[in-house]
């Protein structure tokens, strides 16, 4: 088992305007999962193709525990990956695309052939060894690319969005599959995706990557409840941010206004910067906020402007002041209305300052 | 599980790296299995590729150049421009010729691609197997079966005058006209797969919306499905355009001397090379404009099937009436795209010097194959031809499959030279690059290591190289397009340096392209008529050469026999590359035969 450190690592590809990986720092734990998540064009496989070696960062350096691979070619780094097309050599059979990195290896014979079958077995596809690539469903080629990555023992294993050409229902039994043989086989792994679902679930830790640059690094639910910046808090689930002004301000909490006069003592990050008289952030997660009244007077007064039937809960879009609410409420006694004034409840302990 | 507690291989640092020889030695190894990203690798590959084309393709179209502009350079040049003379009625006859071309293969080949694919009547399957038949054979004995068909001499026009009893052969066609038959013949393949292609990609939907709006049928054509079509016939025109330019049997088997091909033969028998080469390098420079422009144009977007699973319908004919008319057209088509190939099959039987003033061949004898084979003498053509082609073959396949490689996989700066300077070969007409050549290598040069070529055997096989280095980069280039690059990285990754995960991934899968390529490659060269009869020495004289000789000492038979080979040759390779890419792009570049 073995980590993997980023020191400020950069990408800027010849002819792009701006970097597509910036000033990323990453310290991933031995025997860790860990996850880049953000959206498309975030730099999230930019850096994973630069931890395999298809990509040499334009600055800074990258350890496999305290080896130095920053200019190490992608045979020599001896990593496994699963590519997101799965990239299956379609003229080997399942057996000896999973054999070709031990061919290479120079594990031969008897030895090779157990391990082969141990993988396959692993990925419960035993007795497929002989299939052509073209036989087998997406599911299955997934399982056979996972299999090849992990035969021969990595020091770590990379994974690039392995679930995206996958079917729903398959893409949940998979990802808990993946988890299952990870955990067995105690590896460093780093995963690729852009489903916050997926990386909430799967991950121990997550690196939220917006724009080249890692907005936050955390366990899912630091990353949930305490989401760095607006952008954190808006792509991991769903996110109200208010824009709130700011009556006090201390080293770990700020007092700030809501519309309509009452006042919240709002938790703050250190060095929040924030000073009196400043306008705050504050995110607050749809299903915290509570319903009452319209007359309530510690609540936000609005008008709903939609109404959204799921079965679980009921989304309301609440219109306050000129701000646009969301609200996941559950068990709502009297199905309420598009128009009907109603007062939105905050808990101060569920409010959190983000950073823009 | 036991991987967690296995210790992973030992990586392989190297305590002494950046320190001393050995880390130095160790780091340049590192790079050159480094990864495509790593600094200058792209420039070890690329260098050399540069390096062959710069010497045998751009430095000769230069060469070329430089020996039109010495000695009486600028009057060479403006012979183009005064209102008489030979150049310059040389160059609009050929102009003319090349639109008068694309005018008839324009015709034909839209006209046949309408009647193929959308509607259906008894014969279809056929005419559509055998349509590009007479754009299959090689250049030289392509123009002959025209002429022993169509010309004075030829069996239709006697067989008419025969029939009709006339005094003089019917409907003979020869000088412009009788090139214009062989070029239509031979290049309406051009607008026929485009326009084909260009129907099967449409979408059908479009064509329905416009009828349910309203539309009569006509309108719908006008309207809506040749505004469609233009892309694919633009760039079809162009594509014959510059085939026709290039053209030079034709011209040379129906006399018409005032083409920019013959002009070119012509001063170069006549020792006049600085004048060949100012024809080359207009010709030349042409037709790197109409390269230009066609690589500009197909930049271009072209209109493809948006809406899955509705195909294009054939509409059956029904009307009693144009069920007979669709019969009777599909046996007279079938009997003249096979005219060309029989014919030569029935000459090469006939009895050399028998055939005068018969419709018909009346002597036959299987003498003429049998002397071929048994003569050392006559048998030599072969053997060169074989020699010559399978050594250019060779070297295109190194060369192309790498260029395109480099084209297509790698970045580095000069990319785009590495593919124009491809496409400049496949642009240039026969006789230019035989030129070059002259130009280039009648003195030494460093790239043929200080010796004189012109007149050797070397110049042959490099002229074949250079014509068909295209043909392998292409077929080699669509083959890589083919492959995700993932999978070379999923080898890289699984400890492959980058040799063995070229080896024994990406050039394994690419190998049914590479092979069609070469094939193609290999049959163009056995072939090749238009370079070698410019370049050729007595003892290097391959098929065609000994063809076109036997023709003018009226050893038509022999002649024919030699082009038999030719022919079952190429058809030989054709199915079998037509097995290795199911009908794919080497259907198409089977046209390429056509100069």
């Amino acid at each position: 088992m073995i980590g993997v450190t980023l020191e400020s690592v950069s990408k800027r590809f010849p002819g792009a305007g701006g970097a597509a990986v910036d000033d990323v720092d990453l310290s991933i734990e031995a025997g860790e999962f860990f996850t880049l998540l953000g959206p498309s064009g975030c730099g999230k496989t930019t850096t994973l193709r630069m931890i395999a070696g298809f990509y040499f960062p334009s600055s800074g350096r990258i350890r496999f525990g305290d080896e130095d691979v920053t200019r190490k070619p992608p045979n020599r780094r001896d990593t496994g990956m699963v590519f997101q097309n799965y990239a299956l050599f379609p003229h080997l059979t399942v057996a000896q695309n999973v054999g070709y990195g031990l061919k290479i290896r120079k594990i031969r014979g008897a030895e090779a052939r157990r391990r082969i079958d141990e993988a396959l077995r692993q990925v419960h596809l035993d007795g497929y060894g002989d299939r052509r690539i073209d036989q087998l469903s997406g599911g299955q080629q997934q399982r056979v690319a996972l299999a090849r990555a992990l035969v021969i023992r990595p020091r770590t294993l990379l994974l690039d969005e392995p679930l995206s050409n996958l079917d729903a229902k398959l893409r949940e039994e998979t990802r808990t599959e993946i988890r299952r043989i990870q955990r067995e086989a105690g590896i460093t792994s780093i995963y690729v995706t852009h489903d916050q679902a997926e990386a909430m679930a799967m991950s121990d830790r997550i690196a939220v990557m917006e724009g080249g640059r890692v907005r936050q690094v955390g366990t899912p639910r630091e990353i949930y409840h305490r989401p760095a910046t607006a952008f954190v808090a808006r792509f991991i689930g769903r996110s109200n941010v208010l824009e709130l002004p700011v009556l006090a301000a201390r080293a770990d909490s700020v007092d700030v206004r809501l519309p309509g006069g009452a006042t919240r003592t709002v938790a703050a990050p250190a060095e929040h910067g924030l000073t009196e008289s400043a306008r705050a952030l504050v995110s607050i997660r749809p299903e915290h906020i509570g319903l009452c009244g319209p007359e309530d007077p510690d609540a936000l007064p609005g008008r709903i402007t939609d109404v959204e039937f799921t079965g679980m809960t009921t989304n309301l879009t609440v219109d306050v002041s000129g701000q646009e609410l969301t609200v996941a409420a559950v068990d709502v006694p009297d199905a309420p209305a598009v128009g009907d004034r109603i007062g939105l409840r905050l808990p101060a302990a569920r409010m959190w300052v983000v950073r823009p | 599980m036991t991987v967690a507690t296995t210790a992973p291989p030992t990586p392989r640092t190297d305590p002494a790296a950046g320190t001393g020889r050995t880390g130095r030695a160790r780091r340049l190894a590192d790079r050159l299995r480094g990864g495509s990203d790593g600094g200058w690798f792209p420039y070890l590959l690329a260098l050399p590729l540069a390096l062959v084309l710069w010497g045998y393709v751009v430095q000769p179209m230069l060469a070329t150049f430089v020996e039109s502009a010495g000695g009486d350079g600028v009057d060479n040049y403006l012979a183009f421009l005064s209102g008489s003379g030979v150049a310059r009625s040389s160059l609009l006859t050929s102009l003319g010729i090349s639109a008068a071309s694309v005018l008839c293969c324009g015709v034909v080949g839209v006209g046949m691609a309408f009647l193929l694919k959308r509607f259906a009547f008894p014969g279809r399957r056929l005419i559509e197997a055998i349509i590009l038949v007479p754009a299959a054979l090689p250049p030289l004995i392509g123009a002959i079966s025209f002429q022993l068909l169509y010309s004075e001499t030829g069996i239709l026009p006697r067989g008419l005058q025969h029939l009709l009893g006339t005094d003089e052969p019917v409907l003979p066609f020869d000088g412009i006209a009788g090139v214009l038959v062989v070029h239509t013949f031979t290049m309406y393949p051009f607008f026929y797969l485009a326009a084909s292609a260009a129907l099967a990609g449409m979408d059908p939907s479009v064509e329905e919306a416009a009828y349910n709006l309203g539309a009569s049928r006509v309108r719908v054509w006008r309207t809506v499905l040749l505004p469609m079509l233009t892309p694919a016939l633009v760039s079809a025109s162009l594509l014959v355009f510059m085939t026709s330019l290039a053209s030079y049997t034709a011209p040379l088997l129906f006399g018409v001397d005032r083409t920019m091909t013959m002009q070119i033969y012509i001063n170069r028998t006549n020792g006049d090379l600085p004048m060949a080469s100012t024809y080359a390098s207009v010709l030349g420079v042409v037709s790197v404009l109409f390269l230009l422009g066609m690589r500009w144009y197909e930049g271009r977007r072209s209109y493809r099937s948006q809406s899955k699973g509705i195909s294009t319908h054939r509409r059956e004919i029904r009307n009693p009436v144009g069920r007979w008319l669709a019969l009777v057209g599909s046996v007279l088509a079938t009997v003249v795209l096979l005219a060309p190939v029989a014919t030569i099959a029935l000459v090469a039987f006939s009895v050399d010097g028998s055939w005068t003033t018969q419709v018909l061949p009346t002597d036959y004898t299987t003498q003429n194959f049998v002397r071929i084979f048994a003569d050392p003498r006559a048998f030599q053509p072969i053997l060169n031809s074989l020699r010559m082609s399978l050594l250019a073959t060779a070297a295109c396949v190194v060369v192309g499959v790498l260029v395109a490689y480099a084209v297509r996989r790698l970045t580095f700066v000069g990319r785009g030279l590495l593919d124009v300077a491809v496409m400049l070969a496949w642009a240039l007409p026969g006789t230019v690059v035989a030129i070059n050549l002259i130009a280039a290598f009648s003195t030494g040069s460093p790239f043929s290591l200080g010796q004189v070529l012109v007149g050797t055997f070397w110049i042959m096989p490099l002229a074949y190289f250079v014509r068909f280095l295209p043909l392998v980069f292409r077929s080699s280039s669509a083959a890589l397009a083919q492959l995700d690059p993932s999978l070379e990285e999923a080898a890289r990754n699984l400890g492959a340096s980058w040799l063995r995960a070229f080896v024994s991934i990406t050039l394994r899968l690419m190998f049914p392209g590479v092979l069609a390529g070469a094939l193609l490659a290999f049959v163009h060269g056995v072939g090749e008529f238009v370079a070698s009869v410019l370049i050729y020495t007595a003892s290097t004289a391959p098929i065609s050469v000994e063809i076109n000789n036997r023709m003018y000492s009226f050893e038509v038979g022999t002649a024919a026999a030699y082009g038999m080979l030719q022919v079952v040759l190429i058809f030989v390779v054709m199915v079998m590359s037509g097995r290795l890419e199911r009908g794919g792009p080497t259907a198409r570049e089977a046209t390429r035969w056509t100069n």
